[in-house]
């Protein structure tokens, strides 16, 4: 069955829903990507929870007006327009009152929500209320979503990713340095203004599908595990965008097959089970990758020092240091050095005179600073140059 | 021109009328700036002619950072005139680069070198236009003017200092602008890195162009530039280093701090 889910064979209806989910996701990891960058992820928790009292209201002035309460765009309506009072009370606390940021988010995020709460439970003791499962908008359901909801979901998220790229620029310039971005002429209040506006699609999209709760999750889980993979901004915004896409979907099939399952929850840990696997295995910043490099930079050191000693006819006292040019086969137990290690070292104790002739030389002073006692001389100087240095050393002892 | 040079600028400008007169490459009237309920920076003028080269000296909260940066839109003057190449901010816009404080914006920002200084063509690219190989060309070109070419694809995280400023450099270089705004360039930067950057700004000067730069080491001011301009929130004095380094201005911006009024006087007699 969840084969089946994930293979699109359970039909035309929850195809579409799987597919409008999936365009969903990808459009919260690359939006969420620049929040990230921002280093204003949290906002968007209160851009979420400002959107339950603008659902309860537009539920209820539907409903007054005679209409379908669960009227998809209607709600979506009310959603976004709720949470842009939100935001705009956030940035007006931040400008008008001595409150930081976080504080700011935390008071609309709780009051909003409240409220909304509040008006879940009238709408519950109404009439039309009894089977609106308005309750779904907290933790996000697939379960009996209408094609022409599939459909609204997935032009809303491409539109928001056709945006997305063509504001990469500036978000980005913003994220990094908004000062010179603004020096450069980037209207820098504008960008965010529009991000937070990007943020605020993708929220009320993803209401029916993630669920208010959770729908954070989808825009900051994303960038934070692509952040682990790249150095690269453009490329951690395409793979935030794969992340977020990939959970979408798999939650969105998995709770196909079992319907009482809540969509928005199965979507978050997915995409947790790929952060998880981000943070252990990815090559550039995991976990793993991280001690390995932090081992071989021990070594490196190590070996250097080894060797230097070794070059002086120091006695090494250092277990650690021993036995890596044992094992390299560069000394022997007793601490005497292999030929190897004879060669080895005085190739060290060269390196060192170069680097100490060329840090003499006032000249070299940029090529000079980066020297750290471990990069080889060989990466910063050509043959030629190195040629050149030598001419200039001391004859060196030990060394033919 | 001896007698222009002499006068006042920003008093000679207007009288000579002539077309010769190049506007000065920033004027600043009547500027104040204040940061809750007290003045950074009170009612100072500033007239910089084109082709100078200034420092801006001041002690700690004189409002050296506040003034550059009211000039430059980032912070709402209470009063004052900017003019930049006798135009508003926002049409000389492309005539401008900046370059912040190296401690400004977050480094662990996934980003490589190259890409930094990319950023110094956004204003140029706009939204829409793609980025083609001779726009890499160019910031490669700065790059290297800044003696960084070995580390474009390099994580800028893994910077020194001194390479992160000049990094921040280059960005502004490949703008190819007219007057270089700096704040404090040489703030926590490697001997070699303060060499590096003052050479490519004599450069720039060299060419033409016009230089002003927050500065906190008194001892170099002489070697480094030609005209300085002296604040403490309001404006000490300025001129042509070799008139206005002295140790009574000195000891008029820095008051009673006479450890370093005492250096910058022992640099002006010797």
């Amino acid at each position: 069955m969840i084969w089946q889910a994930l293979t699109l064979q359970l039909g035309y209806n929850a195809t579409l829903v799987a597919l409008g989910a999936t365009l969903l996701g990808i459009a919260a990891g690359v939006t969420g990507s620049f929040l990230f960058l921002r280093k204003r992820a949290l906002v968007s928790d209160a851009v979420s929870h400002a959107t339950l009292p603008g659902i309860g209201l537009a539920f209820i002035v539907m409903v007054a007006l005679g209409g379908d309460g669960r009227f998809l765009p209607g709600l979506l309506l009310g959603a976004a327009l709720s949470s842009g009072v939100g935001l705009l009370l956030i940035a007006w606390m931040m400008r008008h009152t001595r409150l930081s940021e976080d504080a700011a988010i935390g008071a609309v995020l709780s009051v909003f929500f409240g409220a909304g709460i509040v008006l879940l439970t009238v709408i519950q003791s109404m009439n039309a209320g009894r089977q609106a499962g308005l309750d779904t908008v907290l933790l996000g359901s697939t379960a009996g979503m209408l094609q022409s909801d599939a459909l609204v979901i997935a032009a809303g998220g491409a539109v928001v990713l056709l945006l997305v790229l063509l504001l990469r620029r500036p978000m980005l310039a913003v994220g990094f340095d908004p000062d010179y971005a603004a020096v450069s002429g980037t209207n820098v209040g504008r960008i965010d203004l529009a991000m937070m506006g990007l943020v605020m699609a993708v929220t009320v999209l993803g209401i029916t599908t993630v669920g208010l709760i959770l729908i954070v999750a989808l825009l900051i889980i994303p960038p934070v595990a692509a952040r682990l993979w790249t150095d690269h901004a453009l490329r951690m915004v395409a793979l935030a965008g794969v992340i977020g896409g990939l959970s979408a979907y798999v939650g969105a099939a998995v709770s196909a097959t079992a319907p009482a399952l809540p969509t928005g929850p199965i979507i978050v840990l997915s995409s947790f089970v790929l952060f998880a696997l981000s943070l252990t295995l990815a090559p550039a910043r995991g976990g793993l990758a991280l001690i390995r490099r932090q081992m071989r930079f021990r070594r490196r050191v190590h070996r250097r020092q080894g060797l230097l000693a070794l070059a002086v006819g120091q006695t090494i006292h250092e277990p650690f240091t021993l036995a890596l040019l044992r094992r390299e086969g560069l000394a022997r137990a007793d601490g005497v050095p292999t030929d190897a290690g004879r060669a080895a070292a005085a190739k060290a104790l060269l390196d060192e005179a170069r680097w100490a002739a060329l840090r003499a030389d006032p000249a070299q002073g940029l090529t000079a600073s980066r020297y750290d006692a471990l990069t080889r001389i060989e990466t910063v100087l050509t043959q030629d140059q190195i040629a050149e240095l030598d001419r200039q050393l001391p004859k060196p002892k030990g060394v033919s | 021109m001896v007698a222009i040079k002499d006068l006042d600028p920003v008093k000679s400008a207007p009288l000579n009328g002539g077309m010769q007169a190049l506007p000065p490459a920033l004027s600043v009237a009547g500027l104040t700036v204040a940061y809750g309920e007290k003045p950074a920076v009170f009612s100072v003028d500033m007239t910089l002619a084109q082709g100078t080269m200034t420092a801006i000296v001041g002690p700690n909260g004189a409002g050296k950072s506040t003034l550059l940066k009211a000039v430059l839109g980032l912070v709402k003057p209470l009063s004052g005139e900017v003019r930049l190449f006798g135009l508003p901010l926002s049409r000389a816009r492309d005539r401008i680069a900046y370059v912040p404080q190296r401690a400004s914006v977050d480094w662990d920002f996934p980003a490589r070198v190259i890409d930094v200084v990319l950023m110094g063509l956004h204003r140029e690219l706009g939204l829409l236009r793609r980025i083609r190989p001779e726009h890499i060309d160019r910031a490669h070109a700065c790059l290297a003017r800044v003696g960084m070419q070995d580390f474009a694809t390099r994580q800028i995280g893994q910077l020194s200092g001194g390479q992160q400023q000049r990094v921040f450099l280059a960005r502004a270089l490949v703008q190819q602008a007219d007057l270089y705004l700096l704040d404090e360039p040489f703030a926590g930067v490697d001997a070699a890195t303060e060499k590096a950057i003052i050479a490519v700004l004599k450069e720039l000067q060299a060419e033409g162009r016009s230089i002003v730069a927050v500065h906190h080491d008194l001892s170099t001011v002489r070697a480094y530039f030609d005209h300085l301009f002296l604040i403490n929130t309001r404006a000490i004095a300025a001129g042509p280093v070799a008139d206005v380094f002295t140790a009574q201005n000195l000891q008029r911006a820095y008051g009673g701090r006479l450890g370093e009024a005492q250096l910058a006087g022992g640099a002006v007699t010797g």
